[in-house]
């Protein structure tokens, strides 16, 4: 027990000792999650929209008007030909191009039907998705508001049955993004800076001659893995309380659920991390290789986790893989405790499965790390 | 029963792949005794005390150290020895003080005793006034002078000295001779490895290797009268010569 | 010059000879556009919901074989009372129950309308607002069959045309995103490293005091890894035009040289970050932890820059893998040509420069 005191002694000295680190350590993360968590929005808007007016009537003036009027539109220029509009559209400056067509105010009027034409780049093929929904809806209030003004909707028809839907938004009424992008942010600067620093920390003992001066003395195998991983571990606990603070007093994220398990399941996920971070050390030789398999893992367990876009959407195969991304259980677990107020029997199958983790990694850590060659 | 000798090493092999680093050496090192383990780069000397330390496992042959066996008390052999690589493996990001304090902490020595030894070290080596400096300022002479005694730390039977005074200035090389006695005298014995001739003749007996094999070992003296030379220089040229 | 190509040679060597870090630069990039192609989208499918019938009639009935027969949807459970919405939410079982009111059908043909409610669990507000979009778009389908023997006058019919992506595929988006992202910080993590290694082992003195210029130092450190990127950047375009069906409607030379510059700034980066750092350690943390978030999140990789707050609109311009993405999307799906990029391809051109020159700077003060 003395013994791994030491260590941790040693380990805490190196790193605060290290003037270029800190920073990067403490400053870059929290900065980034004060800055990216702005950045990570799916919301559409100031869709870049650009149209042909060949009619020239009231009733396309009309329509443009309600474009302009709309938040999800940006309404940035009027072209004359379609050959002009798509060549803005190639140079990336128009997303949307409505099209009203010649007559389009007499056809309405004589065959009650005009038709309108809108091109959307589809690239984000999803983004274009939602664009065309926006720009039905906008044509289809319109046409609703023109039924109006005719007033022929007159009571010798059957009324038409409607549907009514009632759309509730639950612990998000307002469909803020920021609270449910900080907490998985948060969840990543944790997990990236835990995973690097101790990925790092045994290769780099290895590369620098000094774990060979470790290998001669009599320490115990569990000893020293103890006092390498402890430093990290408080460092990760240390972050996140930063980050926890900094997502309640600038973004307001709520925490609905218990601050105690929070804290205590990431005690028992950085213990994941950490697991992997020095199973990878052991396995490499240079800080080099090191580095590049943890920027491997990091880089899938991000994109795979769920944070960003949705799993359920993934391929079957790819949604069995995902049972082994770490970060996919923490993103999880982090969003329901702070925005839903999950408690211990709710998050209890992501709770055993990180703990059966836990176990592997640090197994696997201690016993890949050979005193001996 | 008192045991005389403190290494025994029967028949020692080791090989990576088709090579074989250090083959088939015997040999025994009496307690309390200056034991030069000579060779020309390469022959084979790192990897044989690397085997003798216990991080390194042997192809096959049989060695006791301190009494304990390398292939299965490695761990016990590491409580009684002390080990300074040819590389500087201390912390350059620590002072000097937190290093000893350091290993004198895994090597599980007493709060109290890690004070005394650390004053002891710090005046025997003359290094009170950079106690509290980093490592990595120091000039390599009192690195390697710092080295030696963080491998003394915890009052080792046996220590092992790979290329001790490789790259310092001959002053410091003569201090650090001074110190290598003084642990001797206090009754640790020395394992060191050396290319430095001139430093042979402090041994009390010297083997040379050559190409993994042990090719004579006796005192500096009788090595002389047996090879007709007037120094441990010719000698050593004879024999690499073959 | 014979010189420099000797030098060269020592660092191919270097690196062909670890094989293990060769396995990793060329093995991971690959397996990471694989699994990023077909794992990734944004589009929402088969997501779970619930259903609370208080009615349980053959309209609702009909509605919810309706959701159940679309790609969008699958019916996880059904649920019988209020108080179990609060329950699978907080399980995270469902994204969204769907709430029919009590007596659904004697309403829509005695007072001509019913209720149902839609709630979602907006923790993830993209997924909520889409599901509510979905579901009332079938819902408005239903309700249009119900209305078959009503006429309605004067019907606007948009038609909309998907150009670029007619099939509003996601791989079509996520492909050049990802190509970008493994390209930078492939390429600048490799050459900050390799750098301040040669510094921390300290044979970087040895090659600066040896009659090599400092500069060809540098060059001939980086030129394998440019070597190394551009053979990256050919799998990770044959692999997305065979695999994935990635359309090349422009030219593949203008695409080569195009990724040739992209590969240049980034490395240059990477020679930036490396005279910074002083160990390999700083240089590793800068290019993982400062580089990997602000290139997933500001390049337009997955979130669309222009819903950006303005700030962040303006420091994303900063990112060299945005303009690369721009370039890669207009190059390889628009079929554009050089006029129509050579506003990204100056940028990328500059940012380029302006690293490189800042090197030379910090290196030749260090000399001096």
């Amino acid at each position: 027990m003395k013994t791994i005191g030491y260590i941790i002694q040693k380990e805490f000295k190196q790193i605060f000792r290290n003037k270029g680190m800190l920073p990067i350590i403490f400053v870059l993360p929290l900065l980034q999650l004060i800055i990216l968590s702005n950045a990570a929005t799916f919301e559409i808007k100031n869709i870049k929209f650009a149209y042909i007016d060949q009619d020239r009537s009231a009733t396309s003036r009309g329509l443009i008007e309600k474009f302009e009027a709309s938040t999800y539109f940006n309404v940035l220029d009027t072209y004359p030909s379609q050959a002009l509009a798509s060549s803005a559209m190639l140079k990336g400056e128009v997303d949307v191009v409505l099209e009203i067509p010649l007559h389009f105010e007499r056809n309405l009027q004589k065959d009650k039907k005009g038709n309108l034409g809108i091109i959307i780049n589809a690239i984000d093929g999803a983004a274009a998705g939602v664009t065309n929904v926006y720009v039905s809806q906008i044509i289809q209030n319109y046409n609703k508001s023109i039924l109006m003004d005719v007033k022929e909707l007159s009571d010798q028809q059957i009324k038409p049955v409607t549907i009514e839907t009632i759309p509730l938004f639950w612990y998000n009424k307002t469909l803020n993004y920021k609270t449910y992008m900080v907490p998985g942010i948060l969840v990543l600067l944790v997990t990236m800076i835990t995973l690097f620093l101790s990925g790092m920390n045994i290769v780099r003992e290895k590369e620098i001659g000094t774990l060979e001066q470790i290998n001669v003395t009599p320490i115990k195998k569990s000893q020293f893995i103890i006092g390498k991983l402890f430093p990290f571990w408080i460092i990760g606990m240390a972050l996140l309380t930063i980050g926890l603070i900094i997502a309640s007093l600038i973004f307001n994220v709520p925490m609905i659920g218990s601050l105690l398990l929070m804290y205590f399941y990431t005690s028992i996920y950085i213990l994941v991390i950490l697991g992997i971070g020095l199973f990878i050390s052991n396995f490499t030789d240079t800080q080099q290789q090191a580095m590049f398999i943890a920027w491997f893992f990091t880089v899938i367990f991000i994109l795979m986790s769920g944070l960003f876009t949705p799993i359920e959407s993934m391929p079957r195969w790819a949604q069995i893989l995902t049972e082994f991304n770490p970060i996919k259980y923490f993103v999880e677990v982090m969003r329901m405790i702070m925005l839903k107020g999950s408690g211990f029997m709710d998050i209890l199958p992501q709770l055993i499965k990180t703990i059966i983790y836990a176990a592997i990694m640090n197994v696997l850590a201690v016993w890949s790390y050979k005193k001996t060659t | 029963m008192k045991i005389t000798n403190v290494i025994e090493a029967n028949g020692l092999t080791k090989m990576f792949g088709d090579f074989t680093a250090v083959n088939a050496i015997t040999f025994e090192v009496k307690k309390g005794e200056i034991f030069g383990f000579l060779g020309a780069n390469g022959a084979g000397k790192t990897t044989a005390i690397k085997m003798l330390i216990g991080i390194s496992i042997p192809t096959s042959g049989a060695a006791k150290v301190a009494g304990y066996d390398v292939f299965t008390q490695a761990e016990d052999i590491k409580k009684n020895i002390g080990y300074m690589s040819q590389k500087f493996a201390l912390y350059d990001d620590l002072t000097v003080k937190e290093n000893i304090t350091f290993f004198g902490g895994i090597y599980g020595l007493s709060k109290s005793r890690i004070k005394e030894k650390t004053k002891e070290l710090l005046e025997d080596l003359g290094l009170e006034d950079v106690a509290s400096q980093l490592v990595g300022s120091l000039p390599l002479g009192w690195k390697q002078k710092l080295s030696f005694s963080v491998a003394l730390i915890h009052d080792p039977k046996i220590v092992f000295l790979d290329e001790p005074t490789g790259g310092v200035d001959p002053i410091t090389r003569r201090q650090f001779w001074e110190m290598i006695y003084r642990a001797s005298s206090q009754g640790t014995t020395i394992f060191v490895t050396t290319h430095y001739m001139d430093e042979a003749e402090y041994c009390d007996r010297v083997s040379i290797m050559v190409n993994g094999k042990i090719e004579a070992l006796d005192t500096p003296k009788k090595l002389k009268e047996q090879f007709h030379a007037d120094n441990m220089n010719d000698v050593f040229l004879k024999l690499a010569r073959g | 010059m014979k010189r420099f190509i000797g030098f060269v040679t020592k660092e191919f060597y270097h690196i062909f000879r670890d094989r293990r870090s060769l396995f990793i630069l060329f093995g991971m990039p690959i397996v990471q556009i694989l699994l990023f192609g077909f794992a990734i989208t944004n589009e929402i499918n088969n997501v779970n919901i619930a259903i609370l019938d208080h009615s349980k009639d053959a309209n609702t009935q009909e509605i919810i074989n309706k959701i159940s027969a679309s790609k969008y949807f699958s019916i996880n459970q059904l649920i019988e009372r209020e108080s179990d919405i609060e329950a699978v939410f907080k399980k995270g079982q469902v994204k969204a129950v769907l709430n029919f009111e009590k007596d659904f059908s004697k309403n829509l043909i005695k007072n001509r309308q019913a209720t149902v409610q839609i709630i979602t669990d907006a923790t993830d507000p993209n997924t909520a607002n889409t599901i509510t979009n979905y579901v009332s778009s079938i819902l408005q389908n239903y309700q249009m069959e119900q209305n078959k023997a009503v006429k309605i006058n004067y019907v606007i019919g948009p038609q909309p045309r998907m150009v670029y992506n007619a099939e509003l595929k996601s791989v079509y988006m996520f492909v050049p995103g990802v190509m970008t992202i493994i390209l930078m910080l492939v390429s600048a993590m490799m050459t900050s490293i390799s750098i301040t290694r040669e510094k921390e082992l300290g044979t970087m003195e040895i090659l600066l005091v040896s009659p090599i210029k400092p500069l060809l130092v540098i060059i001939g450190k980086v030129f394998p890894y440019i070597f190394l990127s551009i053979v990256n950047a050919i799998v990770i375009v044959v692999l997305s035009i065979f695999i994935f069906k990635m359309p090349m409607q422009g030219s593949l030379i203008l695409l080569a040289l195009e990724s040739i510059l992209f590969i240049l700034s980034a490395l240059s980066l990477g020679i930036l970050i490396s005279t910074v750092s002083a160990t390999q350690q700083t240089a590793m943390m800068i290019s993982l932890m400062g580089l990997m978030l602000p290139v997933i999140l500001l390049s337009g990789f997955i979130f669309p820059i222009s819903s950006m707050p303005l700030p962040l609109q303006i420091i994303s311009n900063i990112i060299p893998a945005k303009w690369f993405i721009i370039i890669l999307k207009g190059i390889m799906l628009k079929g554009v040509g050089i006029q129509f990029i050579w506003k990204e391809t100056l940028i990328l051109l500059g940012m380029t420069v302006f690293c490189l020159a800042l090197s030379v700077k910090k290196y030749k003060i260090r000399l001096e």
